[in-house]
C-alpha cells in the first residue's frame, strides 16, 4: 500500500456489518460507527421518506418504529439497531398499516411541504395503538415533539381525531 | 326542498371548492422528492468552515492538512471563488440612497458575523468533508464587533464596511398632510416605544442544493430547495457566465420555505462555483445549527410611534420612527430594506387619517442577515397601530371594537389611498369587524373575563385589524432594475388522449399551487380535475415567470392559468366547430364533452378531437391547422398591489405568578378576494398564525455581546409546537379583485401578519388591572414578570 499515508486514515474509515429487518425484509448494512440510524436509512437504504431535521430529537421528522416503537432515528447509531426490526414510512405506507390515517391527513390538508408528516404518521400510528380514544388535549400532548411549520397542527389534531373515532365505531384496526 | 343551485353544482366548477390536493398523496406515503434526498452519480458533497468571530481579519488559510485527507476533492476559499464568480451587491435603485458592500461566495479578506463560511471542503461524503474542515487552520484578526443598533450609530463608533463613513444601509422619509398641527390640536396623544426580536423561518427542510456543472456541454443544471428557480437560473447565468439557456434550475418538494429560500445564500452560490470547478455534482444540505446561523433571519426593530385622537377617538395623525438592523450585508438580489419600507407604509392602513409621518433607518451590524420572511413588514405596522389603538381606546374608554369601527375606512369608500401612498381598490374592515365581534361572541368573552377576574383568573382578549400586500406588480422589485418578474407564464396542451397538461411558471411549496391551478384549469376548460397535469418548478420546461412569494401564486399564477384555458378552450372550439360544421360560440365544454351552448346535447368528446387533430388532420378542411398547445403570460394591471384585509382576535390567560401565557382561543375573518379553495385557503390561513403566535411568544435569534447566536438549536430556539397551540376559527368575507377576471388576492401572509399584534394587545388587556404594560416582542414570562414587578 505504497503511496498512502496512513496517518490519514483513521477509524472513521472502518465500518461495521449491521444486520437488521427493515419494513419487513432482512436486509445487512456496512455503517461507520458514527453514523445514525437515520443517515443509514436514508443514505444505505435508500429509505429517504424518513427524514431529517434537527439531529437532536427535538422535531420529530425522524421518528421510525424501532422493534413497534416509535424512536428517533437520528438519536440512535446504526449499529444501535442491530438485530432490530425497523419500520418506516414506506413500509406502513406499503402494508397499509396508516392507510386510514393517510387517507384522512389527504382529505383534510393536514400537511402542506410534507416534511414533517411521516414522523407526525408514525407518532399518531404510535399514539391510536396505545391509547384507543385521545382526547384532543391528549392528541396534541402526544404530538408535542412532531414540529410543523406549515399546518399549524389543527388540521393534523383533527385528522387523528377523526381516525380514533372511526377506528372505535368500525370496532378497531390493529 | 332543496338548497337552491349555485355555481357549484354545474359539472367542473372547482373553483369555490374544497377539494383536497392531489399532490399531497406522495408527501403522505413518504415519496416526497426533496433535494435533500437526491442522490447524482458521482456526486460529492460540501461542508463549509464557519467564523467563529462575528467581526475579524483573514490573515491566513492554511488548508494543506485538508487537501491530503483521503475522500477529499477539493479545499476551495474565497479567493479561488472570487476568480470564477462575479459579486454581487443588494441593493434596488428605487431604494435612493442605499448602499451595501460587494459580496462573495466566500469572503476574501474579512468575515462579518460569526458562523459565516470562510472555506469550502468538498468530499466523498459529508463526514470525510467535516473531518477535513477540522484540519483547516484560519488566522483571524479580531475587528471591532458592533452588535446592537445604538452601538452601530454611534457617531465616531466601529464601521462594518470600511471606507463608508457611517453603519447605515438606508434612509427613507414620509410626511403627509399637517402632521404637526395635529398633534398640536390633539385632544390625546399616545406613545409607545416597542421593540421586535429577531426570529427566523426554521422551515424542517433546511436549505439544500445540488449544483451539476457538465463541462462538456457547458451546461449548469441546479437542484435547488427554492420557491424562485427563474431567479436563480438568472443569478448563476450572470454571476458564473453561463449562457442563461445552459442554466436549468429545478425546484422539486421543498420542506417548507416562507419567503426564507429564495434569497442569494453564500454557500449556494459557492457549491456552483465547486461544482464548475470540479465538474462534477455536488450537494450541500445545511445542518440545523448552520440553518441559524446562516439562513436570513427577520424583524429586528424598534420603533417609536405616537398616535393623535381628537376629543370623540377620531384618529388624527401617526408619527413614526424605525429603526432596523439587518446585519452586514443587504441580502441579494432583493435587498434587505424591504421590511423597513413595509412597515413605514403599512402603519395604519386600516383607518382613514390622512397626517402621517415616517422616519426609516436601516442599519448594518455584525450579525447574519435580516430580509424578506412571510409577511415582511406586516407584524410591525400591525402591532404598533393596534396597540396604540388599544392605548387610546383605554384613554377614551372606548371598547377596542368600537374605536376601531368608528376609524377604518368605510367598505363603501373606496377606492382610497393612504397616507403612505398605497391605493386600495376595495377592502372591508366594516364587514370584518361585525362578524369577527359574533363569531367570538365578544360579549360573552367580556363577561367571563371580568368574572374570572374576581376569582385572581386574567384572561386577556385582543383584537387587530390588518391589511396585507399581495399580487405585486412590478413596483415591488423591477422597477428598482432586479431581474424578478412580476409577469407569470403558462403553457397549455390537450394531450392526444384529451387530457391536459398545464406548465406553470408558479411553484408549489405545500400550500397548493398545483392543486390551485389545476382547479382553474378543470374549471375553466370543462374538465374533471383529474384529467388535469400540473407541472411546475423546472425552468428548461416551465415558461419564465415570477414563481411564488408575496402572495402572488393564486392572484397571479391563477389568473395567469384562467387566460390561458380560455385561449386553449377557443382553439378547441375552432376545430370542434369544424368538425361539426357549427360556429363555436355555438359550443361549448362540459365534462370532456363538446356540448351545444343552447341545450347541453353532447356532440363529441374533446379526446375526439384530440385524436383527430394529432392523428387525422387529413379529415379536417384544408388549411386548417390545429392548435392544441397554446403558451399564455399574464402581468397584473392596474393597481399596483391587490391589498386585501382582515381582522383577529385572540383570547389567552396569564398567570401573573408564572408570567406564562395560555393561548386559549385565535379568530381571523379575512377577506382574501375570490377563494378558490376555501380549505387551502383556511389552512394558510392557520399556518400563517401559528407562525405569528410563535413570533408573539417565543421565538427569538438571541445573541451575546461578542455576536455570537447562543441559541442555535432546536432545543434552546422555541418553535410553536401543538400542545401550546389554540384552535383557530376562521371566517370569510370576499371583495373580489376587479383587476383580473379571476378576482383573487393572495392569503399568505395574513395570517402572520397580525397574530403578534393580537396576543400583545390581549396581554396587555390581561394586564390591565395591575396597570402593567407589555411593549416588546416576543412576550417572555420574563417580560410578563418584569411588567408586574415581579421578577
Amino acid at each position: 500500500m505504497s503511496g498512502i499515508d496512513d496517518s490519514l486514515l483513521n477509524e472513521a474509515d472502518e465500518t461495521v456489518r449491521v444486520r437488521l429487518i427493515v419494513n419487513g425484509r432482512k436486509v445487512a448494512c456496512e455503517v461507520a460507527p458514527r453514523e445514525t440510524l437515520v443517515d443509514c436509512l436514508r443514505d444505505s437504504l435508500e429509505l429517504t421518506g424518513t427524514h431529517a431535521g434537527c439531529e437532536m430529537g427535538a422535531c420529530g421528522a425522524c421518528l421510525v418504529q424501532l422493534d413497534g416503537r416509535a424512536v428517533h432515528s437520528c438519536l440512535i447509531f446504526a449499529v444501535q439497531a442491530d438485530g432490530a426490526t425497523v419500520d418506516t414510512i414506506e413500509g406502513l405506507s406499503e402494508r397499509g398499516a396508516i392507510a386510514d390515517l393517510q387517507a384522512e391527513f389527504h382529505r383534510r390538508n393536514a400537511l402542506q411541504c410534507g416534511f414533517c408528516t411521516p414522523g407526525m404518521l408514525v407518532n399518531a400510528h404510535e399514539l391510536l395503538s396505545q391509547v384507543t380514544q385521545p382526547s384532543r388535549e391528549e392528541i396534541r400532548d402526544a404530538l408535542s415533539g412532531n414540529y410543523c411549520r406549515c399546518t399549524g397542527y389543527e388540521a393534523i389534531v383533527d385528522a387523528i381525531d377523526a381516525v380514533a373515532k372511526a377506528r372505535g365505531t368500525s370496532g378497531g384496526v390493529t | 326542498m332543496t338548497a337552491p343551485l349555485t355555481s357549484l353544482d354545474r359539472p367542473n366548477s372547482y373553483i369555490g371548492r374544497s377539494v383536497p390536493r392531489p399532490n399531497a398523496k406522495r408527501l403522505l406515503a413518504g415519496r416526497g422528492r426533496y433535494v435533500s434526498d437526491l442522490r447524482l452519480p458521482r456526486m460529492l458533497y460540501a461542508a463549509f468552515l464557519r467564523s467563529p468571530h462575528a467581526h475579524a481579519k483573514i490573515v491566513s488559510i492554511s488548508t494543506e492538512q485538508a487537501r491530503a485527507v483521503e475522500g477529499v476533492h477539493l479545499v476551495a476559499t474565497g479567493v479561488d471563488l472570487a476568480k470564477i464568480c462575479t459579486p454581487w451587491t443588494g441593493t434596488l435603485d428605487h431604494f435612493k440612497g442605499m448602499t451595501s458592500a460587494p459580496q462573495w461566495p466566500l469572503p476574501v479578506d474579512r468575515v462579518v458575523w460569526a458562523g459565516q463560511a470562510v472555506v469550502a471542503v468538498v468530499a466523498e461524503s459529508r463526514a470525510i468533508a467535516e473531518d477535513a474542515l477540522e484540519l483547516i487552520e484560519v488566522d483571524y484578526e479580531d475587528l471591532p464587533v458592533v452588535v446592537d443598533i445604538d452601538s452601530a450609530r454611534e457617531a465616531g463608533g466601529a464601521l462594518i464596511n470600511p471606507g463608508s463613513v457611517n453603519n447605515t444601509c438606508f434612509r427613507s422619509q414620509l410626511d403627509n398632510g399637517t402632521v404637526d398641527d395635529a398633534f398640536a390640536h390633539a385632544a390625546h396623544v399616545v406613545e409607545e416605544e416597542f421593540t421586535f426580536g429577531r426570529h427566523t423561518a426554521v422551515t424542517l427542510e433546511p436549505r439544500a442544493i445540488v449544483a451539476d456543472y457538465d463541462p462538456a456541454d457547458g451546461a449548469l443544471t441546479v437542484h435547488h430547495g427554492t420557491q424562485t428557480p427563474y431567479q436563480f437560473q438568472d443569478l448563476y447565468s450572470r454571476h458564473y457566465n453561463i449562457p442563461e439557456a445552459r442554466v436549468r434550475v429545478i425546484a422539486t418538494d421543498i420542506g417548507g420555505s416562507f419567503g426564507m429560500k429564495l434569497h442569494v445564500y453564500h454557500e449556494d452560490m459557492a457549491v456552483v462555483g465547486l461544482s464548475i470547478l470540479l465538474g462534477r455534482p455536488v450537494k450541500y444540505v445545511a445542518d440545523r445549527m448552520e440553518s441559524f446561523v446562516s439562513d436570513i433571519h427577520a424583524r429586528d426593530h424598534r420603533v417609536r410611534a405616537r398616535m393623535a385622537l381628537d376629543a370623540e377617538g377620531e384618529i388624527l395623525a401617526m408619527e413614526v420612527e424605525d429603526l432596523t438592523a439587518i446585519g452586514a450585508f443587504s441580502t441579494y438580489p432583493r435587498t434587505s430594506v424591504v421590511e423597513g419600507n413595509q412597515v413605514i407604509r403599512l402603519m395604519g392602513a386600516p383607518y382613514r387619517f390622512k397626517n402621517y409621518r415616517a422616519t426609516l433607518e436601516v442599519i448594518f451590524q455584525n450579525k447574519v442577515q435580516t430580509s424578506q420572511y412571510r409577511a415582511v413588514g406586516h407584524p410591525i405596522a400591525c402591532a404598533v397601530t393596534e396597540r396604540l389603538v388599544d392605548m387610546a381606546a383605554a384613554k377614551l374608554r372606548l371598547d377596542p371594537f368600537a374605536i376601531r369601527a368608528q376609524n377604518v375606512i368605510p367598505d363603501d369608500a373606496y377606492p382610497q389611498t393612504s397616507p403612505t401612498g398605497y391605493r386600495f381598490e376595495a377592502l372591508s374592515h366594516q364587514a370584518c369587524l361585525t362578524r369577527l365581534h359574533e363569531m367570538m361572541d365578544y360579549d360573552g368573552l367580556r363577561a367571563k373575563q371580568a368574572d374570572l377576574r374576581k376569582r385572581g383568573i386574567y384572561r386577556g382578549i385582543g383584537i387587530a385589524t390588518f391589511v396585507e400586500i399581495t399580487n405585486p406588480s412590478p413596483a415591488f422589485y423591477g422597477v428598482g432594475g432586479a431581474r424578478i418578474s412580476s409577469q407569470d407564464g403558462a403553457i397549455l396542451n390537450l394531450t392526444p388522449s384529451g387530457e391536459v397538461r398545464c406548465l406553470i411558471s408558479v411553484t408549489e411549496q405545500g400550500q397548493g399551487t398545483e392543486a390551485i391551478i389545476s382547479q382553474i384549469v378543470a374549471d375553466q376548460l370543462g374538465l374533471a380535475q383529474d384529467h388535469v397535469k400540473v407541472i411546475t418548478g423546472d425552468t428548461e420546461v416551465t415558461p419564465h415567470g415570477g414563481a411564488t412569494w408575496a402572495c402572488r401564486g393564486a392572484g397571479i399564477g391563477g389568473e395567469t392559468a384562467l387566460q390561458a384555458t380560455r385561449a386553449l378552450k377557443r382553439n378547441i372550439l375552432e376545430i370542434a366547430a369544424l368538425i361539426l360544421q357549427e360556429q363555436p360560440s355555438a359550443l361549448d365544454i362540459v365534462d370532456g364533452q363538446v356540448v351545444d351552448t343552447a341545450t347541453r346535447n353532447q356532440r363529441i368528446p374533446i379526446s375526439e378531437i384530440a385524436r383527430i387533430a394529432y392523428f387525422r388532420s387529413d379529415t379536417l378542411p384544408p388549411g386548417t391547422q390545429a392548435q392544441l398547445t397554446v403558451s399564455h403570460h399574464f402581468a397584473p394591471q392596474g393597481y399596483p398591489f391587490a391589498f386585501t384585509n382582515g381582522i383577529q382576535g385572540c383570547l389567552l390567560e396569564v398567570d401573573v405568578e408564572t408570567g406564562l401565557i395560555r393561548l386559549l382561543k385565535h379568530f381571523i375573518v379575512e377577506d382574501c378576494g375570490r377563494v378558490i379553495n376555501p380549505m387551502l385557503v383556511d389552512e394558510q390561513l392557520r399556518g400563517g398564525i401559528v407562525q405569528g403566535l410563535g413570533a408573539a411568544l417565543f421565538e427569538e435569534c438571541r445573541y451575546s455581546d461578542t455576536g455570537q447566536l447562543v441559541n442555535g438549536s432546536l432545543a434552546d430556539y422555541l418553535v410553536p409546537m401543538p400542545m401550546e397551540m389554540p384552535d383557530i376559527v376562521i371566517g370569510h368575507v370576499e371583495t373580489p379583485t376587479a383587476d383580473t377576471e379571476l378576482g383573487a388576492k393572495g392569503v399568505g401572509e395574513a395570517g402572520t401578519a397580525a397574530a403578534s399584534a393580537c396576543v400583545l394587545n390581549a396581554v396587555n388587556d390581561a394586564l390591565a388591572p395591575f396597570g402593567a404594560t407589555i411593549n416588546s416582542i416576543p412576550i417572555t414570562p420574563m417580560k410578563v414578570l418584569t411588567a408586574l414587578k415581579r421578577f
